[in-house]
């Protein structure tokens, strides 16, 4: 005969204000199986807690329904309340009198009742509530972190530097990302690449991190702790064991006419090449579309063509023939850390759904760039070495004008968000420009300056207060070609008139956006995203480095528009998530799993068909002569989630989920009537 | 192919023209106008600037009517019809409220607003292909009658062809509102050459032609110097308004800019049907107050 305490909770007035929980307790005693039932005003509390605790101990217990909040929110607290009162902890379930009643009813007669039924059928359910013990499931205790620019960086770093293992996957030639491309940063001027390159650094030769740059994920499989990841590593065409980084090949590659990616197409690069000086690792690669040899080959061209880099080597590293490689790492955790690319203003869109901006003209008039195009303008390792010369004709611009909000903030060009950075770096910006051209005249055009973040605001109004930088608020209609010049067809709201300006130089501060690739990406990893690509945190204020999908972290600019100090913050703290993780060799976790009977299974596998998170394996049943006697489902209890998909399903019965059985859902159905008032005792056994 | 006509009244009035080219090239490009029967006024800036359900009805009446004689698109080739029949077929979708009184005003329950509208922009740029060709089987069937190729051009769109774009962009975006080259695409095809010059989507000073003629000068002024400085010989437009602002006005303004223009202006319509063969004649080219020959009397 079970021996059951019901414990109902006022939670202040939150439900006793509509719930009469003395009532509720007194009506709960008189039902069979009820040894023990109180009311109080705060069961969370350590007085409500001990309260059970004496109960158990006192009336020998043989379960615990606590009438309160939410399991969500408390379902732990007396869980943890019972186990240490000596019973196991699935003995004691949560009937939710507060969400699912007094918030939102108010007739106190009916809610009454309501709270007496919802309680007396968990009653029932505890009744058949077996000892659940918590799984145990292995870690790998290594991570993958997808993406090398400052936040993979300080997450592989961090990790590392915690005792474990790290896998870096980078797809560009060199780790650094968006970080090495920037001149200096807000709000303190300090060089980028100053403060970048000896992180790079330290990953190169940190012990416990294997560095794949030029590669990309292709495939993972598996789940927390025990995740199989594919890692496509693009050929370089170049020996990596061989290769000295002597640079011997790029002097001798006849081919000068590529765009410079890493300078953002202002500057030119030869065919085989390494993105920029510090570039980590300094191992070149060969692009393949434009390097003579293989667009010979690609032709058809009997004899090979070129090759002077191969002969220029004095290593013997250059590897034509080499190919993609596919290799498995085995990982427990994975962060995703692959950052942003500018909105394209150009007439080519890489999303049909972000539209353009004609009217300034970007990719017709030369002197219209956008804000990374400035940074290596601005960069000693540009283009322009580090002056501040129009694209067009190489002069110095006497009057620039920088336009905000170009993408950001405009719901008809397909993105409603802020990015964030733009005000900072427009600022930035006009300084950089300042302390280069002593004579210019810097112009912006915003909407609003959110200038929020330490030092910033003071950083901004340094620009307009020391460096002259002259802010119009409104927004531009046009940019027209006018000889030599650029006009700027404008509106200054605050004086309310239209304004023309000449400008010798236009900078476009174009909205963030996620990677090209991110959404291919994210769904190999299970985990959402938004509209826009920006893959999604788990809950925006309480678990804002983790994805929906366990054991896989998000840090920086993938998950939303971020500059570096939010990229680093949130990169430290996906590292200090796993880290967490692996500090355990084993992952405990809640055993609401399913189980499948084998005897009973008849092996359809309906189950495998329906489950999302693909938890069900096949299991062969043999005798002891090795002979397969069927073939019947298994639940990987690292996998499965507890949804119960399964057991819906299942034909032949034979699916259960753990503390969520036939026998006690039907029970909790039954006893739905009793509400312990005229039809007593009755409800409860139909 | 059929294709529902929409004249309005300025193809009967100020864009004669307009009209008598496009009659000449619909057969040429194997088009059949299909008028529709009994249409009304659209309602242009009177109606739309004092009445918002009179500006609806007065659209909608039209695309009734279009609906009842099995006409699935309608050609508006005059840039103001085309933007209040497409702004009342916008609205009434969007608004179910508008769209019942709408109804209920018209007496026309059957009404369902299931007709497109197309300026002849977007039609001839969709017949691009076709008048490409035909272009070339004229050029060298006939080597003397006057020819648009090498034409420099500058393709003037004004305010209303592209815009706004939650209007003439929906339901289906055929140009980019901002930096539109239908026009462009249907010049070449032609054989003239498109210029790349400033002042495509501007205002003309459109309706204020009457009443603030100062403003609508200096408008014009600034289209036409903008032109010629891009090196355009002849201006090309899809707009009664445009023509009448370009055209009828050069002189005026020319004289008080203090120097000369002679920048002929095309109606799309006619560049095509000139370099589709017809005559100058027959495309009404004699009722420009810009002579057109000047341009056109070259050796190709």
């Amino acid at each position: 005969m079970s021996r059951i305490g019901v414990f109902v909770c006022h939670c202040g007035e939150n439900i006793a204000r509509t719930v009469d929980c003395a009532a509720v307790a007194k009506r709960l005693a008189e039902l069979p199986g009820v040894a023990h039932s109180v009311d109080y005003k705060y069961m969370c509390s350590d007085p409500g807690q001990a309260l059970i605790k004496q109960a158990i101990a006192e009336k020998g217990l043989t379960g615990v329904v606590v009438a309160a909040c939410s399991p969500h929110m408390h379902e732990k607290t007396f869980r943890r309340a019972v186990s240490g009162a000596g019973m196991n902890p699935h003995f004691c379930e949560m009937a939710n009198i507060r969400e699912h009643c007094s918030w939102i009813h108010e007739d106190r007669v009916k809610a009454t009742d309501k709270a007496t039924q919802l309680a007396s059928f968990i009653v029932e359910k505890v009744k058949r509530n077996r000892p659940l013990q918590p799984i145990h499931i292995p870690i790998e205790r290594r991570a993958l972190v997808i993406g090398g620019g400052i936040a993979g960086i300080q997450a592989s770093l961090d990790i590392a530097d915690g005792n474990r293992e790290v896998v870096l996957v980078e797809k560009e030639p060199s780790i650094g990302g968006h970080m090495s491309q920037l001149s200096e940063t807000f709000p303190t001027l300090d060089c980028s690449q100053c403060i970048l390159t000896p992180r790079m650094v330290e990953t190169y030769q940190h012990e416990r991190i294997r560095l794949h740059t030029y590669s990309e994920v292709e495939s993972v499989e598996g789940y927390i702790g025990n995740f199989t990841v594919r890692i496509r590593k693009k050929s370089r065409s170049i020996d990596e064991e061989k290769c000295n980084g002597c640079g011997a090949c790029i002097q001798a590659c006849p081919n000068r006419k590529s765009p410079n990616e890493f300078d953002t197409g202002l500057g030119k690069r030869t065919s085989v090449y390494v993105p920029f000086p510090q570039a980590v690792p300094n191992i070149p690669v060969i692009d393949r579309a434009s390097c003579l040899f293989f667009r010979g080959r690609a032709k058809g061209a009997k004899k090979d063509v070129c090759k002077k880099c191969e002969a220029a080597c004095g290593k013997g590293a250059i590897a034509f023939d080499r190919e993609d490689r596919i290799i498995e790492e085995k990982v427990g955790a994975i962060i995703i850390a692959t950052g942003y690319q500018l909105y394209s203003i150009g007439k080519e869109q890489a999303n049909s759904a972000f539209k353009g901006y004609g009217e300034y003209g970007y990719g017709t008039i030369p002197d219209v760039i956008d804000g990374l195009q400035f940074e290596r303008l601005a960069s000693a390792s540009g283009p322009t070495a580090g002056k501040i010369l129009r694209p067009s004709d190489g002069k110095e611009p006497k009057r620039i004008i920088f336009l905000q909000c170009i993408g950001s903030r405009d719901p008809a060009k397909g993105i409603q968000f802020c990015s964030k950075i733009c005000c900072m770096y427009v600022a930035k910006h006009t300084m950089l420009y300042k302390h280069k051209v002593h004579g210019g005249q810097a112009t912006v055009f915003f909407m609003d300056i959110r200038a929020a973040g330490k030092g910033y605001d003071e950083f901004s109004r340094r620009a307009i207060e020391e460096d002259g930088a002259r802010y119009i608020r409104g927004r531009v209609s046009k940019l027209e070609r006018d000889g030599e010049a650029i006009k700027v067809y404008g509106y200054d709201t605050l004086n309310g008139a239209p304004v023309v300006m000449d400008a010798d130089m236009v900078v476009l501060a174009t909205a963030m956006v996620p990677q090209t690739g991110i959404s291919t990406l994210a769904q190999k990893l299970s985990v959402s995203y938004d509209r826009y690509g920006f893959i999604n945190e788990a809950h925006p204020k309480l678990r804002p480095v983790e994805t929906n999908t366990a054991g896989i972290f998000v840090a920086g600019a993938c998950q939303a528009p971020r500059d570096i100090p939010d990229s680093v913050s949130m990169a430290s703290a996906a590292a200090a998530k796993v880290l967490g993780l692996f500090s355990n060799e084993k992952l405990e976790r809640e055993p609401s799993v399913a189980v499948v009977n084998r005897e009973l299974c008849t092996g359809c596998f309906h189950c495998q068909r329906v489950c999302p998170y693909g938890a069900i394996d096949r299991f062969e049943v043999k005798d002891r002569k090795d002979t397969l006697l069927k073939t019947v489902a298994e639940v990987n209890k690292g996998i499965c989630q507890g949804c119960g998909t399964c057991q819906a399903t299942c034909p032949s019965k034979s699916v259960e989920l753990e503390g969520f059985t036939d026998e006690q859902v039907f029970a909790e159905i039954n006893a739905l009537e009793w509400t312990g008032q005229g039809n007593s005792g009755e409800g409860g056994r139909r | 192919m059929k294709i529902g006509y929409y004249p309005g009244c300025s193809l009967s009035s100020t864009g004669r023209e307009y009209n008598e080219s496009l009659q000449v090239i619909a057969p040429l490009l194997g088009v059949t106008l299909q008028e529709i029967e009994d249409w009304n006024c659209c309602g242009a800036s009177s109606a739309h600037a004092t009445n918002r359900q009179l500006s609806l009805a007065l659209a909608a009446r039209n695309l009734a009517l279009a609906e009842t004689q099995a006409i699935p698109e309608v050609l508006a080739p005059c840039a103001a019809c085309y933007n209040r029949l497409a702004s009342a077929r916008h609205a009434l979708a969007k608004d179910t409220r508008a769209f019942e009184k709408t109804r209920e005003v018209l007496e026309r329950p059957e009404f369902s607003n299931s007709v497109r509208v197309k300026t002849s922009v977007e039609w001839l740029r969709d017949l691009a292909p076709v008048i490409q060709k035909k272009a070339e089987e004229t050029a060298s069937r006939s080597a003397t009658s006057p020819s648009v190729k090498g034409l420099k051009v500058a393709c003037y769109y004004g305010c209303l062809l592209v815009r706004p774009p939650e209007v003439t962009q929906w339901p289906t975006q055929w140009d980019d509102p901002e930096d539109p080259s239908s026009m462009e695409t249907v010049v070449r095809a032609t054989g003239a050459e498109p210029v790349r010059w400033n002042r495509r989507l501007d205002c003309c000073g459109a309706g204020f032609s009457l009443s603030r003629l100062d403003s609508v000068a200096r408008l014009g002024r600034e289209i036409l110097q903008e032109a010629k400085k891009a090196g355009a010989q002849a201006l090309v437009v899809a707009c009664p308004l445009c023509h009448v602002n370009l055209d009828f006005r050069q002189q005026a303004i020319a004289r008080k800019a203090g120097g000369e223009f002679d920048l002929p202006v095309f109606y799309i319509t006619e560049l095509v049907g000139l370099a589709l063969g017809a005559s100058q004649a027959q495309l009404g080219l004699n009722r420009h107050y810009v002579r057109t020959d000047s341009v056109l009397e070259r050796s190709p």
